[in-house]
């Protein structure tokens, strides 16, 4: 519980009350103390099938004494630094610079994109690894569109990438279709799927829609998990046809036609597929980005973003707030329901499991923690989101615990997300002239 | 040139057991200053709450001549109401504080935009026509920003403007609709008195210029006395009063809602209902 | 018959468990507004601290079971409170005036972070409890079809009953509970009259969390089965049951908790378990779109 430290007093530039921060931190100490003596000093450990108590003092004791120190630390950190106003303005003028330059970094970060598979670092590991980074950014991407622009607060938008990866699956089961003809299908599955559920929850409270989405989240997994007959229930879906380069195959022989690597006459590599799919992800992804910077420019997108801030005020304007939201939300689940059926070409096989709240809940903190409307904070917070669990075990076991903290943390701090800095979508005067606004 | 613009008939708005409107009528005219003045309390903003739809009235007809003819307020989808021409600005201010104040004016203009860009899917690609439609958005914009002395703070956060810029913006991005009818709430309210003079120009202004009407709620009396082309008094949701400016300054019954003599309570029924009629009859 | 009047039973005792948890969601809701998502995770918390406070009492020698009983709710509720105290004085009361979504989204962070915690801690495995009260009653029978009421269930029922007493009393006599009907009117008026809006917050959400405490412990012995996830779908459910009866409402909540049990009580009945969720779920959306102020809610009309 190391957020205990967040609070203390709010210590002056250069003066540090040192009396006063031990105090604060006697009592955090106290309070952690209560808080851990149940749950961390006793564990309840299964002995033939009878419960028993695992006893484990020094656990107590060492998180007690860490968020003792912790608290002090903080404070003495803020004494030093003056107010934690100041780190704000810090974060905020990084935020801009990263947002006023943003056409420069995207451009860089595009090319570099291109370049990996090429690069010595280019293995097969690091372009899995980066494909997955970017199904996460693509997912993070088309959630702000609706959280970030249009200001909903959808907690089950797992629900539309598993509408799409499912709409894949079956089409081609049933039908034969490809990964191409499928993926606009699984993109308007996912947006009339949106449209279903917004429709009768939209005009109601913005926090009644987050748990109705909630809700939803977890609904549409109990039914793949229960309609045996068309969703092969926890087995999931095998098979699933792995995508074509204009109808070559990527396989060593293919008895329908020549395969990928017979037709440009170089020698097979399963790697090929592995690139090609990294492609694929990182083309499908720079569209989402096109269409969300494009679109926040338009009407809509303004709408949306006014919605955001004063339903009211929009509604004494003329704009219809539940349709304009509907859009929000449709075709944020519409690229979540693109990103889908990447995601079934890419593995082949497709389970309920893939499609928890636990999943939700990333590409949630990815768009929180990156900084809701912000292009490019999104992408910098799926890549650490992703890369990080794969650094190590201890990551990948702390990664919720850590992400829940950070949402709090985020939320304490800087509410708007870490890289959050509003870009306006349309200028009277050039940057620099007319008045300087105050910041 | 002088037609009814709003007919307001037998409005009433309960709350529960609260009578916030007790069977107001009256009628606005086009191209004039219509003041509804009252202690507070009196009902006025829910007036407004009635003819822009954001409250079904109990029971009355509100007719207003909007762009498309007649048109039956009560019946109508709040956020239907602006396209026949009204506007209106808040008690409390309402803009959008994290965008610009061209970005409110511009989202103002949403509904013709919308149309221009082929509702988003031909604005995607930048066809021309929405391309034309949104300069011409950002030209009003100009001109409006301009006239409220705003234009050099165009790109300013709205919320970050100072309180009285953000009560002229509101104005501005009323008129950005481009209504028949605008609805201002205590519009100086929170202004200096040197700025009050500024907002009672700048609305004769609008009104001479744009040829609108306005109605205008006000707690101001010397603004509303010195525009005003007809005033409507309120007290507890009736109408007591309604006239020129130099009848309503006159009138005991209004001079007593304000003042509120102690007396008030003692004057027998018959007495009080002969002075409201009294009022009345102008 | 007999089946429905068996059925009629299981859903009253999980109606009362969802009426104590909805209770928290109401409280907090009705003073400051905003949907604790954490509160399942304290419901969940509240289980654990109870078998670990059996546990304990067994090794100490405390075997008597109504003392036992009596020691682990006042031990589960004492602890559960400090978590629902910490978790608005870090997540929430920071974020007071900050924008809409803030609080719902630390809110969210709150509960990914209790549920994994949790996790880290005791471990991801179910933990079965042995039985502690155990008997029952049969109270009809008929072609071998007996209509049994358990001891937990009794117990179950009897102990709301009391707390929901005991609850309503001190919101309608004690100067606390004035104070939280103050602030549950205006929030600021009330802290210019002078009450201690800070303290009435904190001590909402401790009573929010010692009732699920309760919730936890009777569904220790109800169920006899534990883990880290339980908040979650409880959560949503006395939420249901919140929004049901009327958010902001105590009585309410207590009532759509009773309801909701019901509902699937009979569901898993008459028709199939697998969807009873679901069913917990399309309730939600119903009311809420054609009874959005619950059944005994109060109209809430913006002001403009
Ligand atoms: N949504 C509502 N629910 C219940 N009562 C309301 C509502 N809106 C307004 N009222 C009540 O109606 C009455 C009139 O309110 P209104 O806001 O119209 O007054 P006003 O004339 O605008 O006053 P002021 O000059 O203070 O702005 C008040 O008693 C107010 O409390
Ligand atoms: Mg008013």
């Amino acid at each position: 519980m190391s957020t205990v430290a967040t609070v203390g007093p709010r210590a002056t530039a250069g003066g540090f009350d040192l009396a006063r921060a031990l105090k604060e931190a006697g009592l955090a100490a106290f309070v952690a103390f209560v808080l851990f003596v149940p749950l961390a000093g006793f564990k309840l450990v299964g002995q033939e099938g009878q419960l028993a108590l695992e006893y484990r003092p020094h656990w107590v004791l060492i998180g007690t004494a860490a968020v003792f120190v912790g608290h002090l630390a903080i404070n003495f950190i803020r004494a030093m630094r003056g107010p934690s106003q100041r780190a704000r303005g810090e974060a905020g003028a990084m935020a801009r610079f990263f947002t006023v330059h943003a056409r420069w970094f995207g451009l860089a970060a595009a090319l570099l994109a291109f370049l990996l598979p090429f690069t010595p670092l280019g293995n097969r590991y690091v372009v899995d690894v980066a494909t997955t980074v970017l199904i996460y950014v693509m997912l993070g991407w088309g959630l702000n569109i609706v959280v970030g622009l249009a200001g909903l607060l959808d907690l089950g938008y797992v629900a539309f990438y598993a509408v799409g990866a499912y709409s894949y699956a079956l089409f081609a089961q049933w039908f034969g279709l490809g990964f191409w003809e499928a993926l606009p299908i699984a993109g308007v599955l996912a947006a009339i799927a949106g449209i279903l559920l917004g429709f009768p929850v939209l005009r109601l409270r913005g926090d009644y829609l987050a748990i109705v989405t909630l809700g939803f989240g977890e609904i549409i997994r109990v039914v793949l998990l229960n309609w045996y007959d068309v969703t092969n229930g926890p087995d999931g879906i095998s098979g699933i046809p792995r995508p074509t380069f204009f109808g070559l195959e990527f396989k060593r022989y293919s008895p329908d036609g020549m395969t990928f690597s017979q037709f440009f006459g170089i020698e097979y590599s399963s790697l090929h597929r592995v690139i090609f799919l990294y492609y694929l992800i990182l083309i499908l992804a720079l569209i989402t980005n096109w269409f969300v910077l494009r679109i926040r420019r338009l009407p809509i997108g303004r709408a949306w973003e006014a919605l955001r801030e004063d339903e009211i005020a929009c509604k004494a304007l003329g704009i219809n707030p539940t349709n304009t939201k509907l859009t929000a939300f449709a075709l944020g689940a519409m690229f979540g329901g693109f990103a889908g059926s990447f995601f079934a070409t890419r593995q082949g096989f497709i389970s309920p499991e893939s499609f928890t709240f636990i999943e939700s809940a990333t590409i949630l903190a990815i768009v929180v923690l990156g900084g809701m409307g912000s292009q490019i904070g999104v992408a910098l917070a799926a890549l650490v989101i992703v890369v990080l669990p794969e650094l190590g075990r201890e990551f990948e076991q702390f990664r919720m615990l850590l992400f829940g903290a950070a949402m709090v943390g985020i939320m304490v701090w800087r509410p708007r997300g870490l890289l959050a800095f509003r870009e306006p979508t349309v200028r009277l005067h050039g940057r620099g002239q007319g008045e300087e606004a105050p910041r | 040139m002088n037609a009814p613009l709003l007919e307001v008939e037998h409005l009433t708005m309960r709350f529960g057991g609260l009578v916030a409107v007790d069977d107001l009528s009256f009628t606005a005219m086009d191209q004039r200053i219509t003041a509804i003045i009252g202690p507070n309390g009196a009902g006025k903003t829910t007036v407004f709450n009635c003819l822009t739809g954001f409250y079904r009235p109990t029971v009355g007809r509100l007719t207003f001549h909007g762009r498309f003819g007649p048109v039956l307020l009560e019946r109508e989808d709040g956020f239907r109401i602006p396209r026949h021409g009204i506007a209106r600005t808040f008690q409390n201010i309402r803009l959008f504080a994290h965008m610009t104040a061209l970005e409110n004016l511009v989202v103002a203009q949403h509904n013709h935009l919308m149309r221009a860009s082929g509702y988003t899917v031909l604005g995607l690609f930048g066809w021309k026509g929405y391309r034309a439609a949104e300069r011409a958005a950002i030209e009003r914009a100009r001109y409006w920003l301009d006239r409220m002395g705003l234009l050099a703070r165009a790109d300013w956060d709205a919320g970050s403007l100072p309180y009285g810029e953000q009560r002229k913006l509101e104005i501005a991005r009323a008129m950005c609709t481009q209504p028949k009818l605008l609805c201002l709430d205590e519009p100086a309210a929170g202004l200096n008195p040197r700025e009050t003079a500024e907002l009672a120009e700048l609305l004769v202004e609008i009104r001479d210029r744009e040829q609108i009407g306005i109605l205008l709620i006000e707690h101001d009396m010397s603004m509303v006395m010195r525009i005003s082309d007809q005033i409507i008094v309120l007290d507890y949701g009736r109408k007591i009063a309604e006239g020129t400016p130099e009848q309503i300054r006159t009138d005991p019954v209004v001079i007593k809602a304000y003042l509120g003599e102690a007396e008030d309570e003692e004057l027998p029924e018959e007495v009080r209902e002969d002075l409201a009629r009294l009022g009345g009859g102008a | 018959m007999l089946y429905f009047l068996q059925q009629l039973i299981n859903g009253l005792t999980l109606g009362m468990m969802y009426g104590l948890i909805a209770i928290g969601y109401s409280m907090v809701y009705g003073i400051i507004g905003m949907i604790n998502f954490a509160h399942g995770e304290i419901y969940m918390i509240g289980a654990f601290i109870s078998i670990i406070a059996f546990l304990l009492l067994g090794v100490l020698g405390v075997t008597w079971i109504p003392l036992a009983l009596l020691l682990v709710l006042l031990i589960a509720m004492a602890f559960t409170a400090a978590y629902g105290w910490t978790v608005e004085r870090l997540a929430y009361r920071p974020l007071r005036g900050s924008f809409r979504l803030a609080p719902l989204i630390s809110a969210i962070g709150m509960s990914i972070f209790l549920q994994n915690y949790v996790q880290l801690l005791q471990g991801a495995n179910v933990k079965a409890v042995p039985p502690i009260i155990t008997g029952g009653w049969i109270l009809a029978e008929q072609d071998g079809f007996a209509v049994r009421i358990s001891n937990v269930q009794i117990m179950i029922i009897l102990l709301t009953l009391v707390l929901m007493a005991i609850f309503s009393w001190i919101i309608a006599n004690t100067p606390l509970g004035r104070a939280q009907r103050a602030c549950e009117q205006d929030l600021k008026m009330a802290a210019l009259c002078g009450v201690n809006v800070d303290r009435t917050i904190s001590l909402t959400f401790v009573m929010g969390a010692a009732l699920a405490a309760v919730a936890g412990l009777m569904a220790t012995l109800y169920y006899g089965v534990v883990d880290f996830f339980i908040g979650f779908l409880a959560g949503i459910k006395a939420f249901t049951a919140a929004v049901l009866g009327g958010i902001g409402s105590i009585p309410g909540a207590m009532l759509g908790g009773l309801l909701l049990g019901l509902v699937e009580a009979f569901w898993s009945g008459y028709f199939t378990t697998e969807y009873k969720d679901v069913a917990a779920f399309s309730i939600l959306v119903i009311v809420l779109i054609f009874l959005p102020t619950g059944l005994l809610g109060k109209p809430e009309i913006e002001k403009v």
